[in-house]
């Protein structure tokens, strides 16, 4: 295996990202002017400035043109991206290297999703021509097959399962509240949550990511660079991505509480970044909790504690955002909501905040004795998934 | 007859037979007691909203083919309820029993006749023929069909003791034909029309009395002879004065009481139904009114001892669970309801669909040569590194049987009745698929169940059926 990563070889040195909403009186056009602008002005550059430009959006437009006609780009390159709902962070991955090979001075890495013209409710992707045979079920329902499998695994009852992921919800809807950028921002208990009407084996709809349009945006550099745009840049430790087999559907084996692909783009971030125990290395990490007991299993997939305990750990507060290993402190998916292209930039951009102490009075965590963060994005489903794992951090070395 | 030479092969009979029952009872008094008028007692057969003919069809080819060692060398399939015109509807039927490509697929279409003309017109042919009779009966709320019709199917393996131990064997049989106009439905029309019910029966009564006599005189016996005789059409009135003037010892159950009249598929039905009672040596006679008459007279041989359903009809018949008034009016179109707020599904694409048909259709997988690992759907490099590439070798997977490993519902996917039931099942010897799950209640569902695959329309769009398979319970 030659993952060898780029520890320390590129900086983030601006980032921009719009609420995430139902945003009826903004396009893709408007998301992607105000995501870009807002980054170009966070890093002090002008768009001419930027070499080349990669573009995350799962079905919001094709091609370079989605972003380069909004933004009159003249001349420049811009690539378009999908990675199901990992796009985002896809994009920032290309924009990364392309900088860090030296065939670009400074690259913009940018997502967005208008979900919300469809007219449907949920994610809703136009099919490829297939041959018919493909399974209809949700993400949800599928991500719900974790829940009892779990449960059977550690010997959890199911009830005080359930209300370990209501729990999960609970904590990022209080993170989403305090969160002006966020979809929604009101407190939500677990205990209403489970009372909730099952839409998907157990799960209720505050159980789901919240549907939302929006586009965030970052600036690369090559790390030497940095500093002449910024006095506190944030250096990439490690780019991370797996696509899997989609052996999980159909091997006897796989029993639903673990995603392999997760723990494997995990492991290779950690190798990458030098980290061997990530509990103590994190101060954060902002994951990909599209469904409450996808939080729960990356909990442990990750490396965050021992497999079989990450709802004991949810139950003892460890993940909340004054707990020893904070997650998803602006929210998540559940209550930032998921522009399904934007979703990878925007856990970047708390981390943006977060990791150089600018989340706000509030919001802020404790970075005294850790500093690096980790994001999680992922798409697809147990079984068949994308995984994407990067570690950030504001030093080097 | 100049055809009577083809018989050198030996006698011409059945080999095998399935009778095919739906899961889903209506109980006719649901409809009074919505309607204020209509129903009666007992109960109907009800297709579920992802069956059609077709697919009734293939589980009662499945249920056929399961006990025969011969193999078909023409399927015809008969119902007057074709899910396409200008399409053949034999030719998906076919694919998913996997016959060769060299096996002729017919459709005998349209009439409630056909069915048993499709019967007697293999019994007195030449070759292995497999008929596949269908048939889903209808008509508009309240109406006698409603509450009297049937779904169903049964399927026949015809041919000569060449072709397989015959399990009974074809005495005689006669046609007796007459243009009249006492039942008939357009194409795309919800109901049959019925011209006043005497008129009918005035007719019918001359021209069985006419088939049934030439057909006792070509197998030479006589009425008494007659065992058991299978009595059906689709004029109730007059099948009623048929069964008086028959003189035989016995009249078969018409399962009126539970299923209903099954129309093109309802002479098989309960012939299959009285083969799986029969003792060899019995003479079976089977009478069907539409249009004029059909006779067939059977004999059970020795081989039927030895012989054994997959599935017999009574167990299908006493097995089923309730579907509601609301439920059968919404599956048989005749309410709309508000669909989910998700977009509809998109049509198959025809080349890939052709490219993928023993997949689609036959459910057959791949298993690699080396690890032994099955692959659904199947696949050209293994999940298992010791498998070269294309070292697979096809893996029929339709008649094995499964456990679920895990369940979900899922309340917010697009379906024509929702929820969707969805399961991880794990088949016997290895393999897995998730997969849906139907004729199922979402309730009952458990882990450890063990399910069986089931041929099924998925949806239609754009005019165009999406068949695939499905798990149900295992019966």
């Amino acid at each position: 295996m030659a993952s060898h990563g780029i520890k320390d070889q590129v900086a983030i040195i601006g980032m921009g990202c719009t609420q995430f909403r139902e945003h009826w009186d903004k396009g893709t056009d408007d998301l992607l002017i105000d995501a870009a602008t807002a980054a170009f002005d966070s890093a002090g550059v002008a768009k001419d400035d930027v070499d080349a430009f990669w573009l995350g959006t799962a079905s919001s437009g094709m091609s370079g043109l989605t972003l380069s006609q909004p933004l009159k780009l003249e001349g420049k390159p811009v690539t378009r991206v999908e990675n199901f709902c990992a796009t985002g962070s896809e994009a920032l991955r290309q924009a990364s290297y392309a900088v860090a090979s030296g065939a670009y001075d400074m690259a913009m890495a940018i997502g967005v999703e208008k979900i919300k013209d469809s007219g449907y409710q949920g994610l809703n992707a136009a099919p490829a021509p297939h041959d018919g045979t493909k399974r209809n079920l949700t993400a949800a329902a599928m991500y719900s097959l974790v829940l009892p499998a779990y449960a059977a695994r550690y010997g959890v009852d199911e009830d005080e399962l359930r209300m370990v992921v209501a729990k999960i919800a609970e904590k990022n809807h209080r993170n989403g509240a305090l969160n002006p950028l966020a979809q929604f921002r009101r407190e939500m208990p677990a205990e209403k949550i489970c009372e909730m009407a099952s839409v998907a084996g157990r799960l209720s709809v505050f159980d789901c990511s919240g549907v939302a349009d929006g586009s965030a945006a970052a600036i690369v550099v090559r790390a030497a660079d940095a500093h002449k745009y910024c006095e506190d840049p944030l250096y990439i430790k490690a780019l991370s991505f797996v696509s899997g087999t989609g052996g999980g559907l159909i091997d006897p084996d796989y029993d639903y509480t673990t995603f392999p692909e997760c723990e494997m783009a995990g492991a290779d971030a950690y190798r990458q970044a030098g980290i061997d125990d990530p509990r103590s290395a994190l101060a954060m990490a902002e994951v990909h909790d599209c469904f409450t007991p996808t939080e729960m299993v990356l909990m442990e997939d990750l490396g965050f504690c021992e497999r079989g305990t990450a709802w004991k750990e949810v139950l003892a507060g460890t993940f909340e955002r004054n707990g020893d290993m904070p997650i998803n402190t602006d929210g998540g998916l559940k209550a930032f909501g998921h522009p399904v292209g934007a979703s990878g930039l925007r856990m970047h951009y708390e981390c943006w905040l977060q990791l150089r102490g600018q989340a706000g009075d509030d919001r802020q965590i404790d970075l005294s004795s850790r500093n690096l963060g980790l994001v999680h994005n992922l798409g697809g489903y147990p079984g068949e998934m994308v995984s994407f794992v990067s570690i950030l951090g504001p030093e080097l070395g | 007859m100049a055809v009577s030479g083809v018989h050198f092969g030996g006698m011409r009979g059945i080999i095998s037979f399935g009778g095919y029952v739906p899961y889903w009872r209506l109980d006719r008094s649901a409809i009074a007691a919505v309607m204020g008028k209509g129903g009666g007692r007992g109960t109907r057969s009800v297709a579920s909203y992802d069956e059609d003919t077709t697919t009734m069809g293939v589980e009662a080819a499945r249920l056929a083919l399961r006990p025969a060692d011969a193999e078909p060398r023409a399927l015809w399939f008969a119902t007057a309820d074709p899910a396409y015109l200008e399409k053949t509807n034999a030719t998906a039927i076919h694919a998913a029993l996997r016959l060769d490509s060299s096996v002729g697929a017919l459709d005998f279409g349209g009439a409630v006749r056909s069915g048993i003309g499709a019967l007697r017109t293999a019994l007195n042919a030449i070759g292995p023929t497999l008929v596949v009779t269908a048939d889903m009966r209808g008509g508009l709320p309240t109406g006698a069909d409603e509450a009297a019709g049937g779904d169903g199917a049964a399927a026949f393996l015809i041919g000569t003791e060449d072709d397989g131990p015959v399990v009974a064997e074809l005495l005689g049989s006669a046609s007796a034909t007459e243009e009249f106009v006492d039942r008939w439905r357009q194409p795309g029309s919800p109901s049959t029309g019925q011209w006043e019910e005497r008129f009918g029966e005035t007719r019918y009564g001359p021209l069985a009395d006419q088939a049934w006599k030439e057909a006792l005189g070509a197998a030479g016996i006589g009425a008494d002879d007659v065992d058991v005789a299978v009595v059906t059409g689709s004029h109730s009135r007059a099948v009623k004065r048929v069964v008086g003037q028959l003189g035989v010892a016995r009249v078969a159950d018409d399962l009126g009481a539970v299923v209903g009249n099954t129309g093109t598929a309802h002479p098989g039905l309960l012939l299959a139904n009285e083969l799986e009672q029969a003792e060899p040596g019995q003479t079976i006679a089977v009478v069907m009114l539409a249009d004029g008459a059909e006779v067939l007279i059977l004999r059970a041989t020795e081989a039927l001892a030895a012989y054994a359903s997959a599935l017999s009809v009574a167990d299908q018949v006493a097995a089923g669970a309730e579907v509601s008034y609301a439920t059968f009016l919404q599956w048989r179109d005749m309410i709309q309801v508000q669909p989910p707020n998700r977009p509809e599904p998109t049509r198959p694409s025809s080349s890939a669909a052709a490219r993928a048909q023993d997949w689609k259709y036959g459910f057959v997988g791949s298993r690699g040569t080396e690890s032994g690992t099955l692959h659904l759907p199947p696949a050209r490099v293994s999940i298992r590194p010791e498998d070269e590439l294309d070292a697979m070798d096809p893996a029929p997977m339709a008649d094995v049987g499964a456990t679920v490993v895990t369940f979900t519902i899922d309340r917010l996917v697009y379906s024509v009745s929702p929820p969707v039931v969805f399961a991880v099942v794990d088949f016997d010897g290895g393999g897995r698929l998730p997969v849906e799950l139907t004729d199922v209640d979402p309730d009952a569902v458990r882990i450890g169940q063990r399910v069986e695959m089931t041929f099924r329309r998925l949806y239609e769009a754009e005019g165009i059926y999406n068949y695939f398979w499905k798990a149900r319970p295992a019966r």
